[in-house]
């Protein structure tokens, strides 16, 4: 165990290499940039031994981890932003065909207009595909979830690809002190990949089969399933992590100082650390408010959500994201929670902090301050009253 | 019947599923009289169904051919026509 300064890609990419992946394969983009850049180095000095495969765009990366992956080896990608989606084609493929891929997604906001800051646009966007999607609030838990996504990935009660978020240059580029664990302890947490099919010229077979009407549904039905078992095998994978590291790591969801709160609120990635630095200050002026962050957003736990979310009176959703023509899809999923439900808490949902716009605890105490009074569905915060917007 | 997950399967069952059935009122006939054995109906099969037997007379694998008429078009020598469903094949040969 090794507590280190270093760069939150930096911490993903050693945290890769100790889960030894056979192939790597990815096309730079910013903010992702930085994770492969350390991994294409480790092989290139002999640190690590696999296969680093240089391609031409991300469809193309994503389609080397697939083909990868079916012959039955470890296998990691990463990008961002545009680069996601134009792997998207490939990531529906790779989830219908049940490959446990994991890859790194360091989010970044969606063009146009162009720009490469911070927000969840881009993973949202594939957030259908059947990929298992884990949302960190810093670098070391960037470091840890890799462990946990192919952890549970691979497990043949799930078979699905796993996507670890982490917000870019908030994590991915900024230093931090982060516990890196020993190999014999990552080997201990993460065994061997034993895949249950895979490609060898010996013994052919044909993988993620043409399906009529008369079968496709099922298809469909045995993903959903296995994202719904998946709920368990990430307990089981979060409580198996202290065994093997000593150290607390993450789960599908942390509580901060709710045990009594009024007010609850809810996010996801980096914008967590500064809501807890919120909820203190609130604590300390007498209001009984707490946080819960989400980590896994699929797959959704929505029982153990709403169980969590029951006792308060007010839930505050802050979504980095925007379903254009609706509202913040985490927003939009948790109000869904409490329907036909007794007694539902009041939700207000904003969405803040779109292409990399700090979302301050000024940003925080007005969402909360608004929750307070009023109906807020998916209202954007913090604009700027200065600009003029043609249209608007 | 089984999904596997992942919906994996033997290779080649493809050819279990006859396409043939999507054919609409046109099937090809080989009339074998004026055929050079140039090879270029089993060239421009879009489905790969034309076959030869090495004595200038080709045959259409009726279980997937769709009844395009490509080979029919292609045809320098006029030798193959398209008729319709019922009409009775010539040759033999053309039975698989």
């Amino acid at each position: 165990m090794a507590r280190r300064i270093m760069e939150g890609s930096r911490a993903v990419a050693e945290a890769v290499a100790l889960c030894q992946p056979q192939v790597v394969a990815a096309y730079p983009i910013t903010p992702q940039t930085h994770i492969v850049h350390e991994l294409a180095q480790m092989v290139a000095d002999g640190q690590v031994k696999m296969e680093f495969v240089n391609v031409e765009s991300e469809h193309s990366a994503a389609s080397v981890v697939l083909g990868a992956s079916a012959t039955g080896v470890r296998v990691f990608t990463s990008s961002s932003s545009q680069g996601l989606i134009l792997m998207s084609e490939v990531l529906f493929n790779i989830a219908g065909m049940r490959l446990p891929v994991v890859l790194a997604c360091v989010n970044r906001a969606l063009s146009a207009p162009l720009n490469i800051w911070t927000d969840h646009q881009d993973s949202m966007a594939v957030r259908d595909a059947g990929i298992l999607q884990f949302y960190s609030e810093n670098a070391q838990e960037a470091a840890d979830l890799t462990f946990l996504a192919y952890r549970v990935a691979e497990d043949h009660r799930v078979l699905l690809p796993a996507m670890v978020c982490l917000d870019g240059y908030v994590i991915s580029h900024a230093w931090e002190v982060v516990d890196i664990p020993e190999a014999e302890q990552v080997d201990s947490y993460l065994p061997p990949f034993q895949p249950r099919y895979r490609l060898d010229p010996a013994h052919p077979l044909s993988m993620g089969m043409y399906a009529e009407p008369d079968k496709y549904i099922e298809a469909r039905y045995m993903m959903q399933q296995a994202m719904e078992r998946s709920v368990g095998i990430i307990q089981e994978a979060a409580h198996d992590f202290e065994r093997a590291f000593g150290r607390p790591g993450p789960g599908l969801m942390e509580e901060y100082r709710t045990e009594d709160a009024e007010t609850v609120l809810v996010a996801m990635g980096s914008i967590a650390s500064t809501a807890k630095m919120v909820v203190d200050q609130r604590r300390e002026a007498g209001e009984r408010v707490g946080l819960l962050k989400l980590v896994a957003y699929r797959p959704f736990p929505g029982e153990l959500l709403y169980q969590a979310l029951k006792p308060a009176r007010r839930v505050v959703v802050l979504d980095k994201a925007v379903s254009l023509g609706a509202q913040g899809p985490l927003g939009t999923e948790l109000r869904a929670l409490f329907l036909g439900r007794p007694r539902p808490p009041r939700i207000s949902t904003f969405i803040v902090g779109l292409g990399g716009r700090d979302v301050t605890e000024a940003v925080i105490n007005d969402a909360l301050k608004k929750a307070g009074r009023g109906r807020h569905q998916g209202e954007f915060l913090d604009l700027r009253p200065d600009l003029e917007l043609e249209g608007v | 019947m089984r999904i596997t997950t992942g919906c994996v399967a033997q290779p080649g069952t493809s050819q279990n599923y006859h396409t043939g059935s999507w054919r609409t009122g046109l099937k090809p006939r080989f009339l074998h009289v004026r055929c050079t054995a140039c090879d270029l109906c089993p060239l421009a099969c879009p489905d790969g169904c034309i076959y030869g037997n090495g004595r200038n007379t080709y045959y259409a694998d009726l279980n997937y051919c769709k009844g395009c008429g490509i080979c029919a078009t292609v045809c320098p020598v006029d030798d193959i026509e398209m008729v319709p469903e019922e009409a009775p094949l010539l040759a033999a040969t053309e039975e698989k």
